[in-house]
């Protein structure tokens, strides 16, 4: 008889692992990437391929440094995942040295100093996000309108292949500020809100996402549907979700109850910007999270409020990187006092006490 | 910590939710169909002494020497152990050792026993009523028969059936939810054998003293419920089965407590000081042979499964058949299995060798394929929190992992590491395949082990200070001693010299003092 395996229960194991939450999340980031595609043409298809083309890339490279097995972590999917949340977040027009500058800061200086999967601190892709935005503040910032894939005035390929590789291009975009910086800039120039938000785009088209903005935050309704399927196929919990829109909601509703001339609508915050995104597909990331639930309340109610707080007082229009990052500093105190109840035990881990007389 | 659950909406209001937990595939449908079968006499019995928690057992008999069925061969030593007996009639031909029935393989004290086939029995324990038994004499048959806990546990029943002596008791639960995949032999048992139990039920709930009496049994079982709800009767008017949810560990004896009545166990508590009794459905089976008809545990019923297994099925067994011969009576092994355990796929033994016994807490042979343990090499930890989610005991399994492989035990103690139950849930979910209950046991291992160590240091210690004591006290009473000869002489010295200063005709003889 042949030596069998020497080791300890359980020997059956559930049929998940790493690479199919990975492959789920991506089947659930589809539909809101898919509409950016639509929407933003070439270009932005350009640049998704690029940006994940090099996070897998560097990735490897520092899996070959690390002398680790390189097909089998490469096969995890997190280094795909990384590059797609990233450019997800990339205005949809920018060069490919943005995406490829990008990736690099998230999977080596965001991940693999740490010590590769499962180490690193800080959310990878927001790291190269907020890095990116602080480095680059003009080329993060230019936002065109909507022009759908095949429409009369969008670039073909060859157009395309230019505006991402060849430095702009000839092709005249309608650029646009995005909603969030619109509103931010006018806030500043001290005009009234009601009259701002005249100008700029409806609650309505913010939610469907026909709106300028970042590759795959426009549409909050396909995000919202794609983060519902991701807890119903139970890879994450409601509880980060949740709390970061609940507490976004709260705060800004607050503030808007409180001075509706100055603060926009709860609404108005929810469905713009990287808040739905956020709430769903980043800040849920299992890495930088917490993992019990109620220090996922605490983790989340403290990303919402920031957000709102950066949007409102901040020098930046969007504070999700920001918020998400803080947050993720955060993660090792909050997982120290939000451990589970250990059963027969108190809060403080002393034996329970035997109730004189209990009875069922 | 729950939020908020579906589960506690659909539970009856009766029962309460436990904690994590897991659904693990069944896969009870391969030899849940299959009536129990009695074993043909196996070609050698192997009987260790030691099956059960406690001390091992003496043997009584030697080589060369003729047993009957159900004689004693082991006697129980000290409080905990449990006696063992000849399963069939039959020679002697060694009282040594053999290969244990444990990852281990190591060598356990062993009686072998060559069956003659007639299988005669020899004198039965005493008829003893029930009825008008006084409840220590059916604990003292039930510690006569030798039963133990055939839940796996292998805990002697009659000191849990002593119980009422220190605790007040007030409930029976009957263990029966079976909720490691793949076993059905408590299933089947309880299909077929209902009114046996219920009335070994009946039998120790009258050695304990309890009123209350519930049996539960897993959902997933529904004629097993169905049997048992026709016999309840016969366990006592106060009995009732209770049908709890499919899930694991529902098994756990203060997981099932908390599920039934609602009450929680406190860490390093006993049940039975919330007066709550657990006991398995087999033993209460063993008890009812053992009071009523004299017979000692010398068989049980176990399931062999797995996809490795030509022909599943639930078999009443000798204790002490070789593993190998139930194997061959199930038809043989399906290809090259991965792997053969004892017990279910979540807490069993995975063993080396075929030719090992098995003993009175196997409920299962499985020999699983590669498809159905689905080990794959570990990934790095990517904090998902699933082992957190399905903990039933709320501990951090990554957390006190990652504190062991950095060598930090008494940091994984501090979190919790002796609250682990080894339930397996943690490494099941893992999605990284990170062996999390090895490391919990690796780390409990090593605690023991520090704990002897320590326990040796302070003993040698001990000695060492008692034996500097006593020298002390010897140089001491040498030195008082020798002051007191020196005084002594002094004394003679001066005697002496006014001795010679006057007449001395004595001082020769005082010399010789």
């Amino acid at each position: 008889m042949t030596v069998r395996v020497v080791s300890s229960g359980p020997h059956a194991h559930s049929m998940f692992s790493v690479t199919q939450t990975m492959a789920m999340v991506a089947v659930c980031l589809a539909p809101a990437t898919g509409l950016g595609f639509y929407q933003f043409g070439w270009p932005a298809i350009l640049l998704f391929l690029v940006t994940i083309f090099s996070a897998v890339a560097f990735e490897a490279v520092c899996l070959i440094v690390a002398q680790r097995p390189v097909a089998r972590f490469l096969l995890d999917g997190s280094a795909v995942l990384t590059g797609w949340i990233l450019a997800m977040t990339l205005p949809p027009w920018a060069p490919w040295w943005v995406g490829t500058v990008g990736a690099f800061i998230a999977i080596v200086i965001g991940k693999q100093v740490y010590g590769g999967i499962g180490q690193n601190m800080f959310n990878p892709a927001m790291v190269a996000r907020a890095m990116l935005l602080i480095s680059l503040p003009v080329q993060m910032t230019v936002w065109v309108l909507p022009d759908p894939l095949g429409a009369a005035g969008a670039p073909d390929l060859w157009q395309s292949l230019a505006i991402t590789f060849g430095g702009g291009g000839d092709v005249d975009a309608v650029s646009s500020a995005s909603t969030l910086g619109f509103v931010s800039a006018q806030l500043g120039g001290g005009l009234p809100l009601d009259q701002i938000m005249a100008q700029t785009f409806s609650i309505r088209d913010l939610f469907y996402g026909h709106v300028p903005g970042s590759l795959g935050e426009t549409s909050a309704a396909l995000i919202l549907a794609g983060g519902c399927l991701l807890i119903a196929m139970r890879i994450i919990t409601w509880h980060i979700p949740v709390a970061v829109l609940g507490a976004a909601a709260a705060l800004s509703g607050a503030l808007h109850w409180a001075d509706p001339a100055s603060f926009p609508s709860p609404l108005w915050h929810l469905t713009s910007g990287a808040l739905m995104l956020c709430a769903f597909f980043i800040a849920t990331d299992y890495v930088t999270s917490p993992v019990s639930a109620r220090g996922q309340l605490i983790y989340g109610a403290g990303t919402g409020a920031l957000i709102v707080i950066i949007r409102t007082w901040g020098s930046f229009p969007e504070g999700a990187a920001f918020a998400v990052l803080l947050m993720n500093a955060c993660t090792p105190l909050i997982d120290t006092y939000t451990r589970p109840r250990i059963f027969g035990r108190d809060r403080k881990g002393k034996p329970l006490e035997i109730a004189k007389g209990a009875r069922p | 910590m729950k939020l908020f659950s579906l589960s506690s909406l659909r539970r009856g209001a009766d029962m309460f939710s436990i904690r994590g937990g897991i659904h693990p595939e069944t896969n009870k449908y391969l030899s849940a169909k299959s009536p129990i079968e009695k074993m043909p006499m196996p070609s050698i019995i192997r009987v260790p002494l030691q099956q059960h928690i406690g001390a091992e057992a003496v043997p009584l008999v030697k080589r060369d020497d003729l047993v009957l069925k159900g004689q004693l061969i082991g006697k129980a030593r000290g409080p905990i152990s449990a006696n063992v007996h000849a399963p069939t009639s039959g020679r002697v031909i060694a009282v040594g050792h053999f290969t244990a029935p444990h990852p281990s393989g190591l060598p356990v004290a062993t009686i072998t026993i060559r069956p003659d086939g007639e299988d005669r029995w020899g004198p039965h324990l005493p008829r003893l009523r029930p009825e008008d038994a006084d409840p220590k004499d059916i604990a003292q048959r039930v510690m006569e028969a030798g039963i133990v806990g055939m839940g796996g546990a292998t805990f002697p029943a009659a000191v849990k059936l002593n119980l009422r002596e220190r605790y007040p008791l007030h409930t029976l639960i009957i263990n029966a939810a079976e909720c490691e995949p793949y076993l059905t032999c408590d299933d089947r048992l309880l299909r077929e054998r209902a009114e046996e139990v219920a009335d070994g039920i009946w039998i120790m709930a009258k050695a304990l003293g309890v009123e209350k009496v519930i049996v539960a049994i897993e959902s997933n079982k529904p004629d097993a419920i169905e049997a048992m709800r026709r016999h309840i009767l016969a366990a006592g008017p106060n009995a009732r089965v209770m049908r709890v949810p499919t899930l694991y560990p529902m098994g756990s004896e203060k997981h099932l407590v908390q599920t039934v009545t609602g009450l929680e166990t406190p860490a390093r508590a006993l049940t039975a000081e919330l007066g709550v009794v657990v006991h398995n459905a087999a033993t209460a089976h063993a008890v009812h042979k053992a009071v009523r008809y004299g017979e000692p545990l010398i068989s049980r019923v176990l399931t062999v499964s797995g996809h490795g297994i030509k022909r599943p099925a639930n078999i009443e067994v000798l204790i002490g058949t070789p593993v190998s011969e139930i194997i061959d009576h199930c038809g043989g092994l399906e290809g090259e299995p991965e792997r053969i355990l004892l017990g279910g796929p979540m807490m069993g033994l995975p063993i080396q060798s075929l030719r090992v016994p098995v003993i009175k807490g196997t409920n299962g042979i499985l020999a699983l394929q590669k498809t159905e343990s689905r080990q794959k090499a570990a990934m790095p930890c990517i904090r998902c929190g699933g082992c957190i989610k399905v903990c039933p005991c709320g501990l951090m399994p990554m957390e006190m992992h990652a504190r062991i492989r950095n060598d930090d035990l008494d940091g994984a103690v501090d979190i919790g590491l002796l609250d682990c139950i080894a339930c397996g849930s943690c490494s099941f979910n893992c999605p990284s395949n990170i062996q999390l209950v090895q490391g919990f046991n690796y780390a409990k291992g090593r605690l023991a082990f520090k704990q002897s160590q320590k326990h040796q240091q302070e003993e040698t210690k001990r000695l060492a200070d008692a034996r500097n004591i006593r020298q002390e006290a010897i140089a001491e009473a040498k030195r008082q001693a020798m002051a007191k000869r020196k005084a002594e002489m002094a004394e003679r010295k001066k005697a002496e010299a006014a001795a010679a200063s006057g007449a001395a005709p004595e001082t020769p003889k005082e010399a010789a003092e």
